[in-house]
């Protein structure tokens, strides 16, 4: 085995892509090296702002390789065998060999022996073309070449068993040279293997060549610098990784800010660091509060001790936060509930006017809401009128993800209603699939009324539903969201109720046609997003449309929290023996009917008590479990109601034993059917048992 | 001239120390452009000869106009005119990355003690139809300037890719002077000799801020400045629908009309959906340029006066 080693040198490439890239370049290296027959061994990969570098263990040539090919028979026609020549590379039928099978008898054989090829041979076509076809997320030309990089490239060090494989892509020669650290490491660094490329760039070099262990040292440094001045640092794993892609020789550096700035928003500071500025910030381990000081991760050791990176990097701050005060004390000269008309300038949707247009219909079906969520309507109808109003402070609009809690504040400092500074804040949860669920009922109803307004207008008016990954409105998080609003409430609202409010309220233009369709819609829609929530918890799917066949027919509609109740009711049941055999016995009398109803049409109406005693039995189950199921799916007792369904399982097991349901009497096949057919419908009332896998 | 300054950069020093730095590695220097224009990228210096197959270095002092950004003069970093001084070497030299440290060098930051960083930022142009991608390039976590690859112009793809620098002249000034106003900034040394007095960036323009923001904001008159939009787009739609289109005077106009629309803006008639037809009318009044331009470069032999 020989060592391979690869190092990609180029301008600086973005944070957020190193790691990716770095991953992507190993596996096209492992896969490319394979499929030429190259066994690879401790192949590892590192990754940093100015270069991507692969080193493995290779044999020096692969391995030589015999394949037979079979080809026609003997005396085959001659366009057959002209056809095998030219697939298997030969150029004369004589070429080839003849073998004899006692079945096939003699036919042509192609014996190709493909000779091993030696390493650097390979390696030499594989990097270009892995080069060349490189998955950046975006990638550019430079100067007047065509090759494509993620910035212009800048060298390339490719080296065999310390020699160097000759290539060249985007103009640039592979070679043994590379480059240190700007500032620190000039110079050309010569390298004949992988520990001289370690020694010498980890040395003299100033560059730490692994991603994590820039991020470890910065992580230490970090805390020990606060630590030092009683402080504690404010982890970000998000930011600590961007910023290891942001230096080859990280150097932490504490600075200090004018304590004036912490009369900002925590919030608002903590993101101008970390976005505009990409620093960590401090906050004082007794308070828990933010302190007057940040960590900025600088690439260099300075001779001063980074006094001048901190002072300077501290004006920049100084500045973004003089400027967010200023927008603070801008939007502080309105009360939040004056920028309500303002919102009329900014568009929702062309077809659905602008955000004060939704405000309006948010605010009205809030109020009808508040009553069956345990809100108090005119607050809620208040907290609508105002939630949306930050986006047009000239706070939101410089930092956009504080919609919500920029309008909290400024309405708390105002002095206003406890219940409506939470709403307007909470109203935009839950924003993901992990964020979390407002519980307070005034946030609540706003929350709900804001998720049901985008789903139905968008659903009404046709227009901009997700398809794929594109979902520009984001109605799937909409829809998420609504369901586990209801589900972590436990509220058990009637979709069909909450939708029709939403169109009375709105649209009495809208003819039921269109609404109908509408509403169809969109359950179906949520039926997907319950499945997907169930996914996501690692729950069985199938359960949901097993659920809502057997419980839409209502016609009122299942409340989302009932459904998703009962989908998991139902997993539990199907997961016990009783469930399993109550499904296989279920599964039973519903394929026979199915085969039946092929022959000829099914017996209809219901079953006579039949004479002999199993299937007696199993009529009596029958008539019990029926009325059991009914009255305790009027009490919503579903639990109740599965094992009510449950009790069947005896009887139906002994009636399929013991019982010839197809009979040679009529009357009694038919009677049998008619009873088959009651465990079908028995079992309906509380799952589709058709749609359960397995 | 060394590119060492031996003390720290008037404003104009400044600008004649890049100047300089930049015509000693081969650049034209060029002269501002005389329309208004929203940033130094708008120049037919960038936005027309970065298309086509010639080379072309270049760099040169824009004033840039943003109406929307005056503050009258209230505000220390915050104008709605200013200077960009920009640079445009096409195709991009293997050491454009280089030659730009050099350049900071020469404007006296010093980099031992100053943490250089290149940080993401894909730049764009939608009234041009111009991307690139490249930095920011920050001093200490302040932006200094915006470093970019062009890759596409006038909603072309460019034949020879142009590295394209820009620096904020105010805010670099700020910086290698240590000045928290912009207004405070030196413009001009006192000379003892022959007795001139130092001149502060305030003397120079702090009342052009004062009166060009009262204007922008209260007095330009909307009517007739979207007559002037319509006046501009026709002209330049004329002149590019010529037998013989006229790509260098129609750009004028598409420029006229992209600062009227700043204008507007300015003045807070224009909504968010209109804010975007406008950009379309101007961007496609600046395509229609760009690809009248590269069609009539092809037809024009070089030196053809020769």
């Amino acid at each position: 085995m020989a060592e391979l080693l690869l190092e990609i040198f180029s301008e600086e490439i973005p944070a957020r892509m190193q790691v990716r890239a770095a991953e992507d370049l190993s596996k096209m290296m492992i896969d490319g090296l394979t499929k030429a027959g190259l066994k690879i061994e401790g192949a590892k990969v590192l990754s940093g702002p100015r270069r991507l570098t692969f080193v493995a263990e290779v044999p020096l040539r692969s391995p030589d390789v015999s394949e037979e090919r079979k080809g026609p028979r003997v005396g085959s026609p001659d366009r057959a065998i002209e056809g095998f020549l030219k697939g298997a590379g030969l150029s004369d039928v004589s070429e080839a060999e003849i073998q004899s099978d006692p079945k096939k008898g003699e036919y042509y054989v192609a014996v190709l022996n493909s000779e091993g090829r030696n390493t650097t041979e390979i390696v030499s076509e594989l990097v270009p073309d892995i080069m060349r076809n490189f998955p950046w997320p975006k990638s550019m030309k430079s100067g007047a070449s065509s090759f494509r990089w993620v910035r212009p490239l800048q060298g390339i060090i490719c080296l065999l068993d310390g020699a160097v494989v000759p290539f060249e892509v985007g103009g640039i020669k592979s070679g043994d040279m590379t480059e240190g650290h700007r500032k620190h490491g000039k110079g050309g660094f010569k390298i004949n293997g992988f520990d001289s490329y370690v020694k010498s760039l980890e040395g003299e070099g100033y560059v730490v060549l692994s991603h994590n262990k820039r991020k470890e040292l910065i992580i230490e440094q970090a805390r020990k610098a606060c630590a030092d001045k009683g402080l504690e640092l404010v982890e970000d794993e998000g930011l600590l990784s961007e910023v290891a892609g942001l230096a080859e020789w990280p150097v932490v550096i504490l600075g200090n800010m004018d304590p004036s700035f912490l009369e900002l928003p925590a919030e608002v500071i903590r993101l101008s660091m970390r976005t505009h500025q990409k620093y960590f910030a401090v906050r004082d381990p007794k308070s828990g509060e933010l302190a007057p000081n940040f960590i900025v991760v600088a690439n260099q050791d300075a001779p001063d001790g980074g006094k001048a990176i901190a002072a300077g990097n501290s004006r920049v701050l100084s500045a973004r936060l003089a400027d967010a005060k200023f927008f603070q004390s801008e939007d502080a000269k309105k009360t939040l509930a004056e920028y309500y008309d303002k919102l009329d300038t900014v568009v929702f949707h062309k077809k659905l006017g602008t955000i004060k247009d939704k405000a309006e219909r948010v605010a009205a079906l809030a109020r009808e809401l508040a009553p069956k969520v345990g809100a108090d309507p005119d607050k809620a109808e208040a907290a609508a009128k105002l939630a949306k109003n930050d986006l047009v402070t000239q706070m939101v609009i410089e930092f956009t993800s504080l919609e919500g809690q920029i309008g909290r504040l400024m309405y708390e400092r105002e002095g206003g209603d406890p219940d409506i500074a939470v709403a307007i804040e909470d109203h935009y949860k839950p924003k993901g699939p992990s964020d979390e669920v407002p519980t307070n009922p005034v946030a609540v109803a706003v929350a709900l009324a804001d998720k049901i307004d985008s789903l139905f207008e968008f659903f009404a008016i046709a227009e901009e539903q997700p398809t794929g990954s594109k979902d520009p409105y984001a109605l799937r998080r909409a829809g998420l969201g609504i369901l586990r609003l209801e589900i972590e409430n436990e509220l058990a609202l009637s979709p069909r109720w909450y939708f029709e409010m939403a169109a009375k309220l709105n649209h009495s233009d809208l003819n039921y046609l269109e609404f109908a369709d509408a509403i169809d819609q969109i359950e179906g829609f949520l039926s997907l997003r319950l499945e997907n929530l169930l996914k996501l918890s690692g729950h069985r799917m199938d359960t949901v449309s097993a659920v809502s066949s057997a419980n839409f027919q209502e016609g009122v509609g299942l409340s989302h929290y009932r459904w998703h109740e009962r989908s998991l009711n139902l997993e539990t049941f199907l997961d016990s023996e009783e469930g399993q055999n109550l499904l296989a016995g279920y599964k039973r009398a519903a394929n026979i009917l199915k085969a039946e109803a092929k022959k000829s049409e099914l017996p209809e109406g219901l079953p006579n008590r039949p004479d002999d005693p199993h299937g007696a039995a199993l009529f009596d189950a029958l008539q019990t479990a029926s009325s059991k199921i009914t009255s305790a799916l009027e009490d919503e007792n579903f639990e109740k109601a599965m094992l009510s369904l449950a009790e069947l399982r005896a009887p139906i097991d002994a009636f399929f034993t013991e019982v010839q349901v197809i009979s040679s009497d009529s009357a009694v096949k038919e009677n049998n059917l008619r009873l088959l057919g009651l465990i079908r419908d028995t079992a309906r009332q509380i799952a589709d048992f058709e749609a359960i896998n397995g | 001239m060394s590119d060492k300054p031996a003390q720290t950069l008037s404003f104009q020093g400044l600008i004649l120390t890049l100047q300089n730095y930049w015509a000693k590695q081969g650049c034209v220097i060029l002269q501002p452009f005389d329309t208004e224009v929203g940033a130094g990228t708008l120049h037919p210096a960038t936005v027309l000869r970065s298309l086509g197959p010639k080379p072309w270095n270049v760099a040169y002092v824009q004033p840039s106009r943003r109406p929307a950004d005056g503050r009258y003069g209230d505000n220390p970093n915050r104008l709605q005119h200013y200077y960009q001084f920009q640079v445009i070497m096409k195709p991009n030299p293997a050491n454009f990355q280089e030659l730009y440290l050099g350049s900071l060098d020469a404007i006296g930051i010093n980099r031992d003690l100053h943490d250089i960083r290149f940080v993401e930022d894909d730049w764009e142009n939608p009234t041009v139809g111009a991307w690139g991608l490249g930095w920011e390039v920050w001093c200490d976590g302040m932006e200094v300037s915006q470093y970019t690859y062009f890759q596409q112009v006038g909603g072309m793809d460019v034949e020879l890719v142009s590295g394209e620098l820009t620096y904020g002249l105010e805010r670099l000034a700020m910086y290698v002077q240590g000045v928290e106003n912009v207004y405070d900034l030196v413009f001009t040394d006192a000379n003892e000799k022959n007795g001139t007095p130092e001149v502060l960036y305030g003397d120079v323009f702090h009342q052009n801020e004062v009166q060009q923001s009262t204007y922008n904001f209260e007095h330009a008159d909307t009517d007739k400045i979207l007559e002037k939009f319509k006046m501009a787009e026709a002209e330049c739609q004329d002149l590019l629908a010529l037998e013989k289109p006229l790509p260098l005077p129609a750009y004028e106009h598409a420029l006229k009309a992209s600062h009227l629309f700043n204008l507007l803006d300015a003045r807070g008639v224009v909504s968010p959906t209109q804010r975007q037809e406008y950009i379309k009318r101007v961007r496609d009044l600046a395509k229609g340029c760009a690809e009248a331009h590269v069609k009539s470069e092809e037809a024009v032999a070089d030196r053809a006066w020769q």
